[in-house]
């Protein structure tokens, strides 16, 4: 199993590069299309002449024909140059890179605790179904299923920042907090106490809400029978041989959920203003920042498309009837 | 037959609760099976003899219920036990087989680790000692290379032997009896015959008992030595194998033997038993069989026939077999 693996996730990613290559595509033509141009955004409401903004345009290469700017778009790519920031001044990549790893830890952080807490919260509601708990925890799942995160964000921090004091308000770190060590583990850690919460709940519901029905109908196969008739403990039955089992669906899901997680990130880290790539890429929108928001865009994409490579891979490892081709 | 049944159930009752009503899936069953006796448990689908089984391994699950009865095993009483007693002894002194090897099996663990399992349970040994003697409880039930199989997923045997697969977990722990729910029903004709021949000589190597439920009376007549037959979640009639096929004392037993000819007897067409099997939500009045039976009766539609012992192993729940109309008016 292990080469063949190995060589199952790399066809799998060799795969993804036709696709990546549509998306950057698909962006081009998406933020073309869209009304608007940076120069406006930089001039603002100052008089400009038509004699500096046709400088300006010819500065930036805005006044070559579309095809033109999309191959020298391209071409730059495959050398990892993402372009320049009209906005913040910088190389794109340089800033990407830079705020990458505040997302990576408010959603990953945010994707192992839902994950992992709806699966359990799913497989204990399964074992008595329509009881006291699975009822509560089932309408607590559909409240959190269908709450806007921009306002859960807010009345979290109401509650829990401003008016109990909990929880800071904003950022990933206090201004004279330790920059090293324990200290600074902590100091970010309790900053990420309401966003991740935040985060979470819309995520925590479904995998909760989906473990719960998949375990359900997996205990009532006829393989579980056979547990139960070798003598095993119920709790062995149900975690060793069902849980397993009503796992695969539930993978699949998290891997999904990946992307809307992405796009979700926009929504907190306004809120609580984490200072990820979410928030570049509301800066980068307002601004209307060509290259930032083709390069996050891309770096976003790819992201995705990773992750469901390693859904795939995670998938093949649970389930031996997969076949690797 | 001399000395203490092995199995023993009495007034065995499990009900399904529905929308519709409570419906009486075994109803007041007795049975019993001697030690390395094979007793067979006949009836058409949905008579209540799977159900019968499951209610002697307490494998039932809601909505069925067993709501009254004895089941005593090895001189316990199954049915009053705490479900960790009950536990031990299922898969070590009371086994089963399942009908479909294509669903019985954990599709997502290896056939050697669902064997070791249950004698890692059992047995108290770990689970490297227990795979080893997965491999072994393959070997036993002929499996070629047992040793790669025990490595193999479900999905990568053939049903003959995911059977067997399934037949070794049973086998496994030795125990004394061995509960087969149509064992060969998913299988073709020809590994039918095999897995029964395998699970035959099993039982004369481990002396086990086996209480074989099935709808195939040409298996219970090769390798059965005492048959129960059930309608409507009753039995109707129990005997000798030999003295069941010989002459059946029961209308719906003597049916059901018409319509399984042996094949160098069989006609141009099958005789059928005429209608449905009664819904067991609304049993009807009087015998249950009384609305397809030949050879109705006055009493018939009227009351129920109850269990006339017409020699010391041989019952037959026909009102044909009252000595006089007043044995029939007095139940």
């Amino acid at each position: 199993m292990g080469p063949s693996l190995l060589l199952y996730t790399l066809r799998r990613l060799v795969q993804a590069v036709p696709l990546v290559f549509v998306i950057i595509l698909i962006n081009f033509a998406l933020i073309h299309a869209a009304p608007g141009d940076p120069i406006d955004f930089l001039l603002g409401s100052s008089d400009a002449t038509e004699e500096y903004i046709a400088q300006l345009r010819a500065e930036f290469g805005l006044d070559r024909p579309l095809p033109e700017q999309l191959l020298a778009y391209l071409g730059k790519m495959l050398s990892f140059d993402l372009g320049y920031s009209l906005r913040f001044r910088e190389q794109v990549l340089t800033l990407i890179l830079s705020r990458l790893p505040a997302t990576l830890l408010l959603m990953g952080t945010a994707l192992v605790v839902a994950s992992l807490l709806g699966i359990l919260l799913g497989a204990v509601a399964a074992r008595r179904p329509y009881s006291a708990t699975d009822n509560v925890a089932t309408l607590a799942a559909l409240a959190g299923y269908s709450m806007p995160v921009f306002w859960l964000g807010q009345i979290m921090l109401l509650v829990f920042a401003l008016h109990l004091a909990m929880f800071p308000t904003q950022g990933m770190m206090s201004l004279r907090a330790p920059r090293e060590g324990l200290g600074m583990v902590l100091d970010v850690a309790h900053h990420l106490v309401l966003p991740v919460a935040t985060y979470s709940v819309y995520h925590l519901a479904l995998v909760f809400r989906l473990t719960r029905v998949k375990m359900q109908e997996t205990l009532a196969l006829d393989f579980i029978t056979t547990a139960r008739a070798k003598g095993l403990p119920e709790g062995r039955v149900v975690y060793r041989h069902a849980l397993r089992n009503a796992m695969l669906p539930v993978v699949t899901v998290i891997g999904l959920n990946f992307g809307f997680m992405l796009a979700g990130s926009v929504l907190t880290e306004t809120v609580f203003a984490w200072p990820g790539t979410g928030r570049l890429l509301f800066d980068a929108i307002q601004a209307r920042d060509y290259p930032l928001l083709m390069g996050l865009f891309t770096v976003l994409s790819v992201m995705v498309i990773l992750a469901n490579v390693l859904t795939d891979v995670i998938y093949a490892l649970i389930d031996p009837r997969v076949v690797y081709r | 037959m001399a000395g203490a049944p092995l199995l023993s159930v009495e007034g065995l009752e499990t009900h399904i609760a529905t929308h519709a009503g409570t419906l009486r899936a075994v109803d007041g069953v007795d049975l019993h099976v001697m030690p390395g006796e094979a007793v067979a448990l006949v009836g058409e689908s949905g008579c209540g003899k799977s159900m019968t089984a499951l209610s002697v391994m307490r494998l039932l699950r809601p909505p069925a219920r067993t709501v009254a009865g004895r089941v005593a095993f090895e001189g316990q009483d199954l049915l009053a036990l705490e479900e960790a007693a009950m536990r031990r002894l299922r898969g070590d002194r009371i086994a089963m087989v399942f009908q479909d090897p294509m669903t019985f099996l954990n599709p997502l663990m290896r056939v050697g680790d669902q064997i070791a399992e249950a004698l890692a349970q059992h047995r108290g040994q770990s689970m490297a000692q227990a795979r080893q003697a997965a491999v072994e409880a393959l070997r036993s039930v002929r499996i070629p290379e047992p040793a790669t199989v025990a490595r193999n997923y479900p999905h990568q045997l053939s049903g003959g032997m995911r059977q067997r697969a399934l037949i070794a977990m049973a086998v496994a722990c030795r125990p004394a009896l061995l509960v087969a729910d149509e064992p060969t029903t998913a299988l073709d004709v020809t590994v039918q015959a095999q897995i029964m021949r395998l699970l035959a000589g099993l039982r004369r190597d481990l002396g086990s008992a086996l209480l074989l439920i099935t709808h195939d009376l040409g298996l219970v007549a090769e390798y059965c030595d005492r048959v129960y037959v059930m309608y409507a979640g009753q039995i109707v009639e129990h005997a000798e194998v030999g003295a069941l096929f010989r002459a059946p004392q029961h209308p719906y037993t003597r049916a059901l033997l018409a319509a399984a000819l042996p094949p160098h007897r069989r006609v141009a067409e099958l005789a059928a038993i005429e209608g449905q099997p009664p819904s067991l939500l609304s049993p009807p009045p009087g015998c249950r069989f009384h609305p397809r039976c030949p050879a109705r009766v006055a009493p018939c539609d009227r009351d129920a026939p109850p269990l006339f012992v017409l020699s010391p192993e041989r019952t037959a729940r026909c009102w044909l077999h009252a000595r006089s109309p007043a044995d029939a008016a007095a139940s």
